[in-house]
């Protein structure tokens, strides 16, 4: 799967309009992902869960900063996250379906916070993006 | 069976009850026709879809989401008795339109990105959860009869 030249216009468009609120939209992705896929929580047993967390706050903004580097360098995803995949590959190792359901929520705070944003052509270029990255962070598994 | 709470029931009654069924569902389908081009597979009589502006705008595509999320209504409103009410439908997918379940799974993920547009706020954590839960169910109930 590849990424035409609008999907990547449209992708680097969505986290333009983002802006600043990317951390908030990283947060409330795990925020959903945690309460619409329980199985996901059992990747952060050492993490408090709760509303509001500190632990979430902290860890959606670094999700939200991997997917702003990885749009920002939208023609070499797999350079730019390199390290991160490895990290995923060697130590995190989550299991990639996981990807899959992250994208979804991260496609769902787009949603309700800028629905305007999210033409269905937007909405397709941003899920080849999401899966792209899926891709790359899983790419070294094996 | 799958257990439903109280909570659960007036999150998707309550949601469902604002609803346009006809737009939600020609929206939903139009959808996973342009973000999963695959699925057009099964719409080769729908006449042209060579791009998103055709597909949102095909007549046959509106009525088909109509009448498919019309068809969910009737998964809502037996929440209870989910395989018996999908029985024959789940035949049909299965015998005469041979349509794989994951799209039934792919079609559920991109209507609550629809619900999502359009309830904004409103769609809560909670209330994905609740939903993410029912479009599981129901994909799995129009599985269910597949051989």
């Amino acid at each position: 799967m590849v990424l035409s030249a609008s999907d990547k216009s449209h992708v680097k468009a969505v986290f333009s309009k983002i802006g600043g609120q990317a951390e908030e939209y990283g947060s409330e992705t795990l925020e959903r992902m945690f309460a619409a896929y329980p199985q996901t929580k059992t990747y952060f047993p050492h993490f408090d869960l709760g509303k509001g967390s500190a632990h979430v706050k902290a860890h959606g903004k670094k999700v939200a900063a991997a997917l702003v580097e990885a749009a920002n360098h939208i023609d070499d995803i797999a350079g730019a996250l390199s390290k991160l995949s490895d990290l995923h590959a060697q130590k995190l190792r989550v299991d990639p379906v996981n990807f899959k359901l992250l994208g979804q929520c991260f496609l769902v705070v787009v949603a309700s916070h800028q629905p305007a944003l999210l033409t269905p052509e937007v909405h397709a270029s941003l899920d080849k993006f999401l899966c792209a990255v899926g891709t790359v962070l899983t790419a070294k598994y094996r | 069976m799958v257990h439903w709470s109280a909570e659960e029931k007036q999150l998707i009654a309550g949601l469902w009850a604002k609803v346009n069924v006809e737009e939600c569902g020609a929206e939903a389908l139009a959808r996973l026709l342009i973000v999963y081009p695959w699925t057009q597979r099964f719409f080769a009589s729908f006449g042209n879809l060579s791009g998103p502006t055709a597909i949102v705008g095909n007549p046959k595509v509106r009525a088909h989401g109509k009448k498919v999320l019309t068809s969910f209504g009737d998964a809502i409103k037996n929440l209870d008795n989910l395989k018996v009410t999908y029985s024959k439908l789940s035949e049909l997918h299965c015998d005469k339109l041979h349509v794989d379940p994951e799209n039934f799974r792919l079609l559920g993920d991109i209507l609550i990105i629809v619900l999502a547009a359009h309830f904004t706020k409103d769609f809560t954590p909670t209330c994905q959860a609740t939903w993410q839960k029912l479009v599981g169910v129901v994909a799995h109930a129009l599985a269910h009869k597949y051989h």
